[in-house]
Parts: structure tokens; sequence; C-alpha cells
């Protein structure tokens, strides 16, 4: 794999001339309805009806209302990226669809897969802030735009000590982020789910502080195999794996990769993600895959990969998740035993 | 009732297992979902700590209403928690560990949760093999002694339990609760028995 300079900028990349107008409309929309909400109010009003919180704000909706429900309506078209794929044969659709760690719809495994299907994700809109040049609310066609969708088979691997194979479909983040020109002041990136207990019924349980956050320090988020993903297996995103709008960090644990991402913020300090205030001996922020770091109540040796027969579908799990090579240089000189 | 209550508990104590065959076998449309060793280990462990708590239920019950037959299907239910936790260990044993001795004492070292469930389970041998007839005339008053084992025993497989879960700790304080409850309940008997041999004793106030 060749991680060369995806960071530079491509004019197709830099915010088109009418979304920055649509942003700053919108802008002054909210300011001239002399309530500013917090960012976490509009993001839910903005997600739970994007047409309605755009009429609201006295503009037309960012980038079309109508197409931002029909974003779905044609199934993705994308590229393979066979340079960023791994050889390993793809789990089966099922696989990845129905065993899921996605506690705003319960707790049991096939609980996002049960209870995710009223939940209607478009039209979505994801809010842009911090320390960045250009920040806003974008309607999710608008931030896919300007970028082809490419299909990366990864692998996937959970804290939990299983994992799998997976064909998302995907951008690298790090070309999205660009288009914001980050400032920088801007050491790290920080996301957010969607929160919203009405839709995500998991959320009225206070297992995690809601809503849940992740984040990566801005070389992580710059680095080539960071994917915004949209889709998996040729298809959209399912509800329960994160629809419309998940990361993807291959060689970190799966809890990483926080799904139905409503914000992206650009920050000076490390984000206080979800599962490290948890309980922060058990999680760390930069959670690498690391075989010879054990979680507290299990090893991390080894790993079963799901859908594999009952026995001898335990494998050893690699360091880095098998992506060393690409990404080990990131962590040079740190202690990957103290910053697990 | 009483005559049903022991074919009952065969029914209830082995729907478990034939949930698990047929999910292994996909009969019926079930399934046991992506990660199959996962789910086993996962009923069985709950299905055992879930027939302890009934067995404990037993002597309330008699308590409560009267009735002696409560008691009756205790061994039966005592026999089966340990059958359960027995296949919960071969199942981690055998299919999770895939018989790496060097792993499985590994784990033991390093987790206090699969500690703390080998305890449980070691212990619950003696209750099994003390179970019959003969042994309970042999041990006289010792063999209650002994089986007042239980207890622990029931209070370690919910710590084991819950120092497994990731974060939703509900399910074992519900558990921790109801051992909780049918504790106290013993020990309320426990003082009225003795108030009431004291009584005649105890000078009024």
């Amino acid at each position: 794999m060749k991680n060369k300079d995806d960071n530079r900028i491509l004019p197709s990349e830099i915010p088109s001339e009418s979304s920055f107008f649509e942003r700053r409309a919108l802008l002054g929309g909210l300011l001239a309805g002399a309530t500013l909400p917090s960012a976490l109010v509009s993001a839910q009003q903005a997600a739970v009806s994007g047409a309605k919180a755009a009429a609201g704000a006295g503009t037309p909706a960012g980038g079309g209302t109508a197409s931002g429900a029909s974003l779905h309506a044609t199934p993705p078209r994308y590229t393979r990226n066979a340079a960023l794929s791994v050889r390993e044969p793809p789990n089966s659709y099922e696989d990845i669809t129905t065993y899921n760690n996605f506690y705003e719809f319960g707790l049991d495994k096939s609980d996002p897969a049960e209870k995710s299907g009223s939940f209607r994700p478009l039209p979505w809109s994801v809010e842009i802030g911090g320390e960045a040049e250009v920040t806003g609310r974008y309607a999710l066609e608008d931030l896919l735009r300007p970028h082809a969708l490419e299909e990366r088979i990864y692998r996937f691997r959970c804290v939990e000590a299983w994992s799998r194979v997976v064909p998302w479909l995907g951008l690298p983040l790090g070309a999205l982020l660009q288009r914001f020109k980050p400032t920088s002041r801007a050491k790290y990136v920080e996301f957010t789910t969607l929160l919203d207990p009405r839709r995500m019924p998991g959320q009225r349980v206070g297992v995690l502080d809601w809503p849940y956050v992740e984040g990566l320090r801005i070389d992580e988020a710059m680095h080539p195999l960071a994917l915004l993903v949209v889709g998996v297996h040729g298809r959209w995103l399912p509800n329960q794996s994160g629809a419309p709008l998940r990361l993807i960090v291959p060689w970190k644990y799966g809890f990483k990769s926080i799904k139905s991402i409503v914000r992206i913020r650009f920050t000076e300090r490390q984000p206080r993600t979800s599962w490290n205030l948890s309980a922060p001996d058990e999680y760390g922020f930069f959670a690498n895959v690391n075989p010879a770091v054990d979680h507290p109540r299990w090893s991390q040796a080894k790993e079963r990969r799901i859908g594999g027969s009952f026995l001898g579908s335990r494998i050893d799990t690699l360091p880095f998740n098998g992506y060393a090579n690409e990404v080990a240089s990131l962590y040079r000189g740190m202690d990957l035993r103290r910053f697990y | 009732m009483q005559a049903l209550i022991k074919p009952l508990v065969w029914l209830g104590a082995l729907a478990p297992l034939a949930l698990i065959v047929v999910g292994i076998f996909e009969l019926a449309g079930q399934s046991l979902g992506p990660n199959p060793i996962r789910e086993i280990l996962h009923v069985t462990g709950k299905t055992s700590l879930n027939l302890l708590l009934i067995t404990l239920c037993a002597t309330p019950l008699r308590e409560l209403t009267g009735q002696t037959w409560w008691v009756r299907p205790r061994r039966l239910l005592g026999l089966m928690a340990f059958s359960y936790a027995l296949l919960h260990f071969l199942v981690y044993a055998v299919l999770e560990l895939e018989l790496q001795l060097g792993e499985l004492g590994q784990e033991l070292a390093r987790r206090p949760y699969i500690l703390v469930g080998t305890v449980a389970l070691l212990a619950l041998i003696p209750l099994a093999i003390t179970s019959t007839d003969r042994m309970m005339r042999r041990l006289g008053r010792r063999w209650q002694r002994l089986h007042r084992l239980i207890y622990p025993i029931t209070a370690l497989g919910i710590w084991h339990y819950y120092w497994q879960v990731k974060a939703d700790i509900r399910e074992p304080l519900i558990y921790l609760g109801l051992l909780a409850v049918l504790l106290a309940w013993r020990a309320r008997s426990a003082w009225l028995r003795r108030k009431s041999r004291q009584v005649p004793a105890a000078s009024p106030r």
C-alpha cells in the first residue's frame, strides 16, 4: 500500500461557491432569529428535519432537500480501490449487519439490526466547526458531492476480540477535512453522533454519556487509510451500521469508528471521548489494535473471525490490525503501553 | 401442580439447551447469529445463574406457602445448574480457547473474572457429588453445612457475570438484588427461629 500525498487540496475539494453562500445565509438566518441555539440543539433539529430547520432559518435548505431525500434512492456509484484493500475474503452482508455494537439502538448485538428499522437517516446534515477557516452546517449531499466514492476492503477489529472483513464504500476523511482549511491550532478532530432519544431509543438508557463522541489526532485523521463511510457491500449504509455517515479507522478498535455523525469539530485539545470517559483504564484515547496490550479483562492477542467455523476461526491479532506498515510511523517514540 | 412440578422443571431446565441445539443446526429458522460460540457461552452461563437463583427460592416458597413440595425439585435444579456451569466451562475451554491449556492457565492467572467463575464451578462439584440420598444420610448435619456453600457460589457466579459486562451492569445488579432478597429472607427466618426459642426466657420491659 502506498500512502502518498493525499493531503493536498484539489480544486474540486474546495467548497463550491454556492454551498458557501448557502452556509452564510443559513448563519445569517439563525442570527436574525435572535436566538442562536446551541450547536447540539441545532444539530438535533437539523437532523430531525433538515428541511424544516433550514426553512425555519429563512433560507432554502442547503444542497436542496429534494436531493436530500433521494440520495439513497439510487445505488451508490463507486470504484474499487484494490491498492488499499486487504486480500482476505469479505464477510457476508448479513454477518456485517446483524451483529453490531450500536448502543443507540440497544445493547445486544442483534438490537441495532432489529430496532433501527424505523430510523430515517435522510435528510441529514453535518456541522463542521472549531479551528478551521471554513465552518458551517452542510447537507450530506453537499459534503459528499466533490468526492468520488471508493470501495475499500478493510479488516475490522472490535475491542471485544472479534473481527471481520468489510467492503466499505466511502471517501478519504483527510480529503474532506482539507476542504474546511483547518488552522494550525487544529490538533485533533472530534466527531459526535446524533443525539435524539426519540429516534435512537438506546439513548434513553444511561449506559454511556450521550451523545457518543470520538476523536482522532489530526495526523491520524489525515492518514489516507482513515475513511468516511456511506456504504457497505455496494449498498448505502443500513441504519444499524451507522447510516448515513460513519467513520472507519481500520487500525483502531471498532469503538473509535463512530456512527451516524452529525458534527465534526477541529479542536486544539484532545476530545473527551465516550468510552474513554466511561472507563479510562479500559479504553484509551488512541485505542490502536495491539495484541501486546491486553484489555484489563480479556486478552487482545487473538480474535474470533466472525462467520467462520466453530473451530479454527480464532486467529492471531496483528499490531495495528495488520496496518503497521502504513500507520506505525504516526506513533514513533510513543509508549504504546501507556497510550493504549 | 405437585405432580407436574418435576416434569416442568425438566422441561424448563432443558429448554435453553434445546434452543442452543436448534440454533447450531439452524432449525426452524433459528440461528445463534454470526458469533455462535459467544452466544452459547452467554446462554449456558446465564441459565446456570438462573437455575441457582431458582433453587434458592425453594425454601422461602415453602416457608411462605407452608407447602413442602416446593423443595422437591431442588436437587434436580441444583444438578441442572451445575451441568450448565460445566457446559459453560467446556464450551469456553474447547470452542473458545480451542483447548490451548497454556492459554487457559494464563487467562486464569490474569483475568480475575475467569478465576472467580472457575472457583464457583469447582465448589459446585462436591455439592453435586453429595446430592444423592445416600450421601445425604451419611453426612447428616454436615450435609446441610456443606450445601450452604450454594450461597457464596451463587454470589461468585454473579460477580463473574458483573465483572465482564462492558457497560450495562443492570442485569448483574438484578441478579445481585434477587440474591440479596433471598439471603435476607433466610436471615429473617433464622432470626425468627431464634426469637421463638428465646421468647419464654425473655422478660417484658
